[in-house]
Order: C-alpha cells, then sequence, then structure tokens
C-alpha cells in the first residue's frame, strides 16, 4: 500500500483485528476483517457494527452568520432546524447539481456541526470558508475520530456506556457523558438503514473508546465492503458514484432534501435549475433494480428495455446478504422508470432480465 | 495418480488421466473473500489457454475464471450456481470449477508446481 496515505486514529487497532486494509479517499481503510464482509453486513443487521468513519469531515460552523451562509449553500431549513436536531443536507452547485451530501446538526442558535464526505472535505471545506463573512468561522476537527455504531443491538450497547443517549431520537444531536471519556458528541443516524450512532471522540481516546464498545458482546467490527453492501441495501446513495457534479437533487430522488420553507425563495444556489426539474420534470430519474436470477450487475452497467433500447446505467450495484440476492441503484429515462417496469442490464454482454423497483431495498429501522 | 499444477491467475489444474480439473486457490478465494455468484462455460466449449471462461464474483467485485490450458470443457460444478460459497469453503476441493480435455500434456508440465505457487504467492 502507498506509503503517503493518511491514516485514522484507530489504524494500529484495525491491523491488530486482522483488517485488509485498502486505500480509500487518501486513507488507509479497513475493507473487511476476518470475518469477511458477507458476516460483517449480517451481524449489523442482527447485532450491532462498529465502523471506523473517521476519514469523513467534521467542522463546526460558528458565528452569526452561520445559518445564512449555509442557506445559500445548500437547500436545508436551517433557520428551523431546533438546537439538538440534525438533518441530511446537499451542497450543490449554481447548475443545480451535488457538490456532497452532509449532515448537519444545529448545536446552538449560531454554531452548525457539519459532517461530510472524506473525498470532498477539503472542497466542501474550502468552498464553505470562501463565503463566511468576518466573525463567522468554520474549524475543521482533523484531531477527532469518528466512529458508528450500527444495528438493532446499538441502543442497547451504547446506554451502557452513555445512558443519556437512550433518550435520543432518530436524527437527535446531543453531547454525552461517558465514563473515563468525558464528553463525547453523539447523533443517533448513520448509513446502514439500521438504527444506531455517529459518535464523535477525540482522536487520542478513539482506540480506547473502539476497544470498550468492541468489548460488548454484541459489537463486532465491520469495514467499508459490508458499509457498502449495508448502503445499498437501505437505498442510500454513494457519492461519487450515484450523485456528483452531473447529477440534480430533483434526478437523484432527493427532493426531501430540499425543504419546505426553501422551496418559496429557491434563494440557494441552484434553486432555479431545481425549481425548474421540479415544476417541468427530469429526463431522469434514480431508481431500485432488482436483477432477476442470481448474478450481481456492478457500476458502469448499461440498461435497456428488452427491445434493446437504451434507457440508462446503473451507478451502484453488488450483492445484498440481507436480501439475498443481487440488487442495484442507477438513472434511467424518467418516461420508464415506473416500479415494475421490465428492463435488461447487458452483464458481460448479455441482457440480463431485471425489474425496477422502489428503494429502500430492506426496509429502515431508524428510532424515530 | 494426481498431479496438481497452479497459474499466474491463482487457479489450480488437477490432472487426473486424461482429465484435467481446474479450480482457484485457496489463496484466491480468500483475496475475492465471501463467493455469492459462479458463471460457469458451456461443456463442449473450446477454449485458449488464458481465456477468460467462469465468472466469479464476491460482494464487492466480480472476477474472470481463465482457462489454464488449452482443450475443451467437459463438465461444470453445478453445484456451485445453488452454493457458491463452497468456492471459499473447499476450494481445492467440492468448489472447484469445471473439468477440461486438454489439448496436450507438455503445457501442464509447464505450470508452477506447489513449491513453485506456494513461493509466486509469498514474492506477489
Amino acid at each position: 500500500m502507498s506509503e503517503d496515505l493518511n491514516t485514522t486514529p484507530l489504524d494500529a487497532l484495525h491491523r491488530e483485528l486482522g483488517a485488509r486494509m485498502v486505500p480509500f479517499a487518501g486513507y488507509a481503510m479497513p475493507v473487511q476483517y476476518p470475518q469477511g464482509v458477507l458476516g460483517e453486513h449480517l451481524h449489523t443487521r442482527d447485532k450491532a457494527g462498529l465502523f471506523d468513519v473517521s476519514h469523513m469531515g467534521q467542522a463546526t460552523l460558528a458565528g452569526p452568520d452561520a445559518i445564512a451562509v449555509m442557506e445559500r449553500l445548500c437547500p436545508g431549513d436551517l433557520q428551523g432546524l431546533k438546537p439538538g436536531r440534525q438533518r441530511y443536507s446537499l451542497l450543490t452547485t449554481p447548475e443545480g447539481t451535488i457538490l456532497d451530501d452532509f449532515m448537519i446538526a444545529r448545536i446552538g442558535e449560531q454554531e452548525l456541526f457539519l459532517v461530510v464526505n472524506a473525498a470532498c472535505k477539503d472542497a466542501d471545506f474550502a468552498h464553505i470558508a470562501a463565503s463566511l463573512p468576518a466573525g463567522t468561522t468554520l474549524t475543521r476537527h482533523e484531531d477527532r475520530a469518528l466512529l458508528a455504531l450500527q444495528g438493532p443491538m446499538a441502543a442497547e450497547v451504547f446506554a451502557r456506556m452513555a445512558p443519556a443517549s437512550a433518550a435520543m431520537k432518530f436524527m437527535d444531536i446531543a453531547d454525552l457523558d461517558v465514563a473515563g471519556f468525558g464528553r463525547v458528541r453523539a447523533t443517533r443516524s448513520g448509513y446502514t438503514g439500521e438504527d444506531g450512532f455517529e459518535i464523535s471522540v477525540p482522536g487520542d481516546q478513539a482506540q480506547a473508546f473502539a476497544r470498550a464498545l468492541l468489548a460488548q458482546p454484541e459489537v463486532a467490527p465491520i469495514g467499508l465492503g459490508a458499509r457498502d453492501s449495508l448502503r445499498l441495501e437501505a437505498g442510500l446513495p454513494l457519492y461519487g458514484n450515484d450523485i456528483d457534479t452531473t447529477t440534480t437533487p430533483i434526478e437523484a430522488g432527493l427532493t426531501f432534501a430540499i425543504n419546505k420553507r426553501r422551496k418559496m425563495a429557491w434563494d440557494f444556489a441552484g434553486g432555479a435549475v431545481m425549481r425548474d426539474q421540479l415544476d417541468q420534470g427530469t429526463t431522469r430519474l434514480r431508481v431500485g433494480i432488482l436483477p432477476e436470477g442470481r448474478a450481481p450487475a456492478r457500476a458502469g452497467t448499461e440498461i435497456q428495455l428488452p427491445d434493446g433500447t437504451p434507457i440508462g446505467t446503473i451507478t451502484s450495484g453488488g450483492f445484498g446478504p440481507s436480501l439475498n440476492a443481487p440488487l442495484a441503484m442507477g438513472y434511467v429515462a424518467r418516461a420508464h422508470s415506473a416500479d415494475g417496469t421490465a428492463i435488461h442490464l447487458i452483464v458481460r454482454g448479455k441482457p440480463l432480465p431485471a425489474r425496477i423497483v422502489p428503494m429502500p431495498f430492506v426496509p429502515h429501522r431508524y428510532a424515530r | 495418480m494426481t498431479e496438481t499444477r497452479f497459474t499466474k491467475d491463482h487457479e489450480w489444474v488437477r490432472l487426473d488421466g486424461d482429465v484435467a480439473v481446474v479450480g482457484i486457490t485457496a489463496h484466491a478465494a480468500d483475496a475475492l473473500g465471501d463467493v455469492v455468484f459462479v458463471e460457469l462455460p458451456e461443456p463442449g466449449r473450446e477454449v485458449a489457454a488464458g481465456e477468460a471462461c467462469a465468472v466469479v464474483e464476491s460482494v464487492k467485485a466480480a472476477s474472470d475464471v481463465y482457462a489454464p490450458l488449452a482443450g475443451r470443457i467437459t463438465e461444470t460444478n453445478a453445484a456451485l450456481i445453488d452454493n457458491p460459497g463452497t468456492v471459499n469453503a473447499e476450494p481445492a476441493g467440492e468448489g472447484w470449477f469445471f473439468k477440461m480435455a486438454l489439448a496436450g500434456r507438455t503445457e501442464f508440465d509447464a505450470l508452477m508446481d506447489d513449491a513453485a505457487y506456494t513461493q509466486f504467492v509469498a514474492e506477489a
């Protein structure tokens, strides 16, 4: 592996646990542990999985203009976001396409906490910093690790360490007292479709914190391989695969991220484009795809109608261990995007019958 | 008396009389991870050495399996279709992919033996 990769504060622990490390977004990251992707995926859906997502970008935006600045850059209603609450949002271009998807939480009246994708974090934070007036500051938290604890037993496990976490609902954020660790910042959210938490801890405490979680009998370490199959089953887009600067939130089926209040003035980057697309419809839409048979269809696979007419491309595809079947998502022409539409996926030159289906493939189990 | 040889593409070939049985090595199966899908060649197909003729897919990725030698596919392991995980569980045994009638014996002898393959993996 290349020597110039960044490492997370859990690097030594991953290696001790027998992880297979791969380069991802400039970091050496565990793609799987000895249990394997299949077992790790099923363990997360059954009990609780611990993911190192310290490569993601964490930052605080604070000051009198924090809300106003972010509302120009994303379609989220941040004025209406209550302190202690988080929402999913998008950084958008003036053309209405997506620079990144990210989590934004309200800490106080004038303070926001952001978690953005690893591969986009430098560009995202530069983009935000370029819009800041005097008195409002963006502070990156590169000294903090981020751990995700996901699965139906995550809440029970985390409550042993942080009893106050039990009162949190889906998309709440709170600074919690954890015996032996002081305060940690947790959100009740994740990227698996399961209940769970993302926990921000100081980097120098991260390994001890992870070990304390792994010492719980329900918890196993989970790598990026299972993280990808879990999010795919949950129907969640992956930035760089399913959404990017060539796709808009409307095409991507992320219209829910354009909050109601913002649809009055459309006064955010790309707002006019999105308004027109909502009025007139887009030419393509992101859809779920269920291949018949057992063969997975990977990203880049051409999608055709049964008569051979090309209608789109798969952007993420693989095998869903909980679904016990192949699954995919991709973009198709809007005229052929209805659930149940019969399609062909061109895999190794041969048409593979498939259907367009609603997402998620596996129901979400959030603690609403 | 059977003899086993190995390719640089991490396949094994076990020659039993005139029949060559082909599978992927434990090293390859481990590197792939959990196998979830296998596509096998049609019996009767003539293949050249190095020709992609089967596919093995893990949760994350697809890989080709190559004909280790020239010849004709005579039989495939249909049990892998329903139980692809056998490739991980018994890569050198029940996880075999296909059988071939070899075009010639000389090429078989030129493949790596066990010691040479072990060294090849260690140096990779």
